[in-house]
């Protein structure tokens, strides 16, 4: 069974990583990127289909040529047996609708047409959670987001899933689909590997995993806009319809706050914390 | 019954035991599953330690992992002394020769190393018949069909089948326990052993202890130094460390009230250890464990069904004055329980094989080792309270002294020399603290060094060692000061002036009452088990993975 798993580089926004300029604006030249955290989750709920249920999986993704090295750490997690970057200057500055254009061409364009394709949740620098649910309409695949454990019965050629009803923990859902279909993985996706001939294989394809992941660039195919056969004026900057009409900085936090310490144990004194609190309580 | 997952071989823990099975199972081609609770083999274990091979021994560590010395043990013990000390008097014995005796080799092991070294092989052995190793995988319990012992179950994986299941799980195994084979009840059948990992540059080492890079030293104490608690300490030299620790019986330390970390220091902090430990010191690691006394909790009998039980979980540690073997007879238990199941499967009758292993546990001389006859007769009769009290005002009398005059330093040595004295050697105060200290006055010279080195409060040993807290895996029933209280104490990561360890003694108003109750708090639990032989708790292993991650171990 054939999967393929789709991700994206974004800037590195943990604490020591990331730089902004006086502005307030991203310095992308001096932040690292990496693979959106919120992939992983795809990642971990595409390995378990691996694990389980066998084949091969293609990690794909689109982006300038440094995006290699994210498909590389990527394919320590998953353990993929093929990379694809969908990467050339006509591609560049595409908004979510462009590059789910572009991905759906480069997913139809595999020869081995996958039975499951996953998304993560979202990416961290744009944060609409668009890119998957578009590319699924232009593949036109069922969809199951918000899936927080899977189970495909190939046999059946079904997928069944636990899914966040609205994205709410508190409700949970399971559906059932036939495959091929598109899953966009929650946060809250956890594997699960109830067998011992299930973690052996983990162990054996994890070790399989790190040989190929250090020779990544041997599994690597790059196709560009022509590989594709894809027009410019439908993808890429050209391509894309949203406008970004302007950017407004988030204020910083000011570096002067007035507090008021008090150090007390009696019931006096804790009344007092209780009345200084009363107007942020009220909203004032 | 529903369809579970099946191998032929499930084999529970993979420390010297487990893995001697497991190589064994494999190398007759049989599909063998190893579960190891630990994050890596190695991870939940500690040692002295010194593994040795017996000549004796129908198989050692060596014969099963080729390369086994080159790649996972520290230095061999070439040098043995055991040290008598009554307050700074010390007479020192060479106990080479009882250390030699019936011995290929002993070497230092670090049991994090050694065992995850082990664990890479037998995986490999394993893979190659279907099975495999996992870790991070806790085996909660027996899987049952109509009473009878089909397999095993687990916190982390479906229920799985096995023809034979081998339970290598350890001193705390909840197989033994679940199997009804081995009870948690009696604190005079378990010794309790705490260690410190010191950290120490190899030639500081070889300086210290004039030996060279291949050679190590092996040192035992005895005498006054622990207080009257029944045991005694050791020292062996690793590559870059040295690995000390004390040894005690459980019901002593239970009765005297004694903190076990204190007692380590008793032996880091006397002046006989200067000339090794320097000014100060660096301790890398603490750590502890609980060791069953084979003299008498050897199971004769250790299998049930399709179980078997092999190593620390069958209480097969031997452990007679300064003679202390387990690994080795882990390793013989674990490749015989592996022979006893190819027999019986080749006669067609696999679900015989805990009759066929208990019948060469018999054959190698496996059991005499472990519960020597000699030891029968005069241990037991040696350790009925009235005559242990006799003997020892014998020993402590002007006639006593007398004697060990009389024998001097040469005979004494030589006595002590002797396997088969020390095999009957009776669990009482005499042979562990009075004749020691007795020997130490009359025949030793006093050691004047200053010692200067300060072990490290007992919350920052606990401090250094790696967690993964998970729930909380140990329950009290009683929680009344009378039924667990010395928990407080006996517990190696509890003390009684101490709020931060797993025990502690409390005293709770209600309406007017006062109780006095002991509060639990599992998470710097090392799971060594004594507070499940002391207190009255409900005891479990955390899961896999979880809990406490012994670098050294």
């Amino acid at each position: 069974m054939h999967t393929v798993v789709l991700t994206k580089g974004v800037p590195d926004f943990r604490e020591g990583q990331v730089s902004f300029d006086e502005d307030g604006h991203l310095e992308r030249g001096k932040t690292p990127t990496v693979m959106n955290p919120n992939d992983k989750h795809a990642l971990r709920a595409a390995l378990q289909t691996k694990v389980r249920n066998g084949g091969d999986v293609t990690l794909m993704s689109m982006g300038p040529p440094g995006y290699k090295e994210v498909l590389q750490e990527g394919m320590r997690d998953v353990y993929a047996d093929e990379l694809y970057l969908l990467s050339d200057r006509e591609m560049g500055a595409a908004d979510t609708w462009a590059t789910a254009m572009t991905v759906a061409t480069g997913i139809q364009k595999l020869d081995d047409e996958p039975a499951l394709v996953f998304a993560g949740f979202k990416t961290a620098d744009g944060e609409t959670g668009h890119t998957g649910p578009q590319t699924c309409w232009c593949l036109d695949m069922p969809m199951i987001t918000h899936v927080i454990a899977l189970d495909v019965d190939e046999e059946a050629g079904t997928v069944r899933a636990k899914r966040l009803v609205e994205g709410d923990i508190e409700e949970i859902e399971t559906v059932e689909t036939e495959l091929p279909a598109f899953v966009v993985a929650d946060p809250e996706f956890e594997p699960t590997y109830r067998k011992a001939s299930h973690r052996l294989r983990w162990k054996d394809l994890r070790e399989e995993t790190q040989e190929r992941a250090e020779a990544h660039e041997d599994y690597l195919t790059v196709w560009d806009h022509e590989d594709l056969n894809l027009d410019p004026d439908y993808i890429g900057l050209d391509g894309s319809p949203t406008i970004v009409a302007g950017v407004d900085p988030i204020p910083k936090a000011p570096a002067e706050r007035e507090a008021t310490m008090i150090d007390g144990v009696d019931d006096p004194e804790i009344e007092q914390v209780f009345d200084e609190l009363d107007a942020y309580a009220a909203g004032d | 019954m529903t369809e579970h997952e099946q191998y032929e071989a499930v084999v529970v823990g993979c420390g010297p035991g487990g893995a001697a099975a497991a190589a064994t199972l494999a190398r007759s081609g049989i599909e063998t599953l190893v579960l190891e609770r630990g994050a890596e083999p190695g991870s939940k274990n500690v040692s002295g330690g010194l593994i040795y091979a017996e000549e004796s021994a129908p198989y050692t560590i060596d014969d099963l992992f080729p390369d086994f010395r080159e790649q996972a043990t520290e230095r061999p013990a070439t040098k043995n002394y055991i040290h008598n000390i009554s307050g700074e008097q010390v007479a020192t014995f060479d106990i080479s020769q009882l250390h030699h005796h019936d011995t290929e080799w002993a070497d230092a092991v670090l049991r994090r190393e050694m065992d995850s070294w082990v664990g890479e092989r037998v995986h490999e052995m394993t893979r190659e018949t279907g099975g495999g190793l996992l870790t991070d995988v806790r085996v909660t319990g027996l899987l049952r069909d109509q009473g009878e012992i089909v397999g095993v179950e687990m916190a982390e994986l479906d229920p799985i089948e096995a023809d034979i299941v081998v339970a290598a799980d350890g001193v705390n195994s909840e197989l033994a326990r679940d199997a009804g084979l081995m009870d948690w009840e009696e604190p005079e059948e378990w010794f309790q052993g705490v260690k410190a990992v010191v950290d120490m540059p190899p030639e500081v080492i070889n300086e210290r202890f004039d030996i060279d890079d291949d050679e190590g030293v092996a040192h035992l104490f005895s005498g006054d130094l622990f207080e009257g608690v029944r045991g005694g300490g050791f020292l062996y030299t690793n590559e870059a460390s040295l690995s000390i620790g004390t040894v005690f019986h459980l019901d002593s330390i239970a009765a005297e009230r004694a903190e076990p970390h204190e007692l380590l220091d008793s032996l880091l902090t006397h002046p006989l250890m200067t000339q090794w430990l320097g000014d100060e010191y660096e301790e890398r690691e603490y750590s502890a464990k609980l060791v069953p006394d084979s003299k008498k909790v050897a199971h004769e009998s250790p299998h049930r069904d399709r179980l078997v039980l092999v190593g620390d979980a069958a209480g097969q540690m031997q452990a007679q004055g300064p003679i202390i073997k387990g690994m080795n007879h882990a390793v013989t238990a674990g490749a015989l329980a592996a022979e006893a199941y190819t027999t019986a499967k080749s006669r067609g009758t696999p679900h015989d094989a805990g009759r066929r292993y208990e019948q060469k546990l018999n054959e190698e001389g496996v059991m005499d080792k472990l519960r020597p006859t000699s030891y029968d007769i005069v241990g037991k009769l040696g350790e009925t309270d009235s005559i242990a009290s006799l003997t020892d005002t014998i020993a402590e009398s002007a006639l006593g002294r007398f004697g060990v005059r009389t024998l001097g330093e040469g005979v004494l040595e030589r006595l002590f020399s002797s396997p088969r004295l020390m095999a009957m050697m009776p669990d009482t105060r005499t042979p562990y603290v009075t004749i020691p200290k007795i020997i130490a006055e009359e025949l030793g010279e006093p050691v004047t060094d200053e010692n200067t080195v300060e072990p490290p409060e007992l919350d920052d040993r606990i401090g250094d060692l790696t967690y993964d807290v998970g729930d909380p895996h140990i329950e009290l029933i009683d929680n009344s000061f009378k039924a667990s209280g010395t928990a407080v104490t006996a517990c190696p990561v509890s003390a009684k002036d101490f709020g931060g360890g797993c025990y502690r003694d409390e005293h709770v108003q209600t309406n007017g009452s006062e109780d006095h109750v002991v509060s639990l708090d599992t998470q710097p639990c090392v799971e060594c088990g004594t507070c499940a032989v002391v207190a009255d708790t409900h005891w479990e292993h955390p899961d896999g993975g979880k809990g406490v991650e012994y670098k050294d171990g």
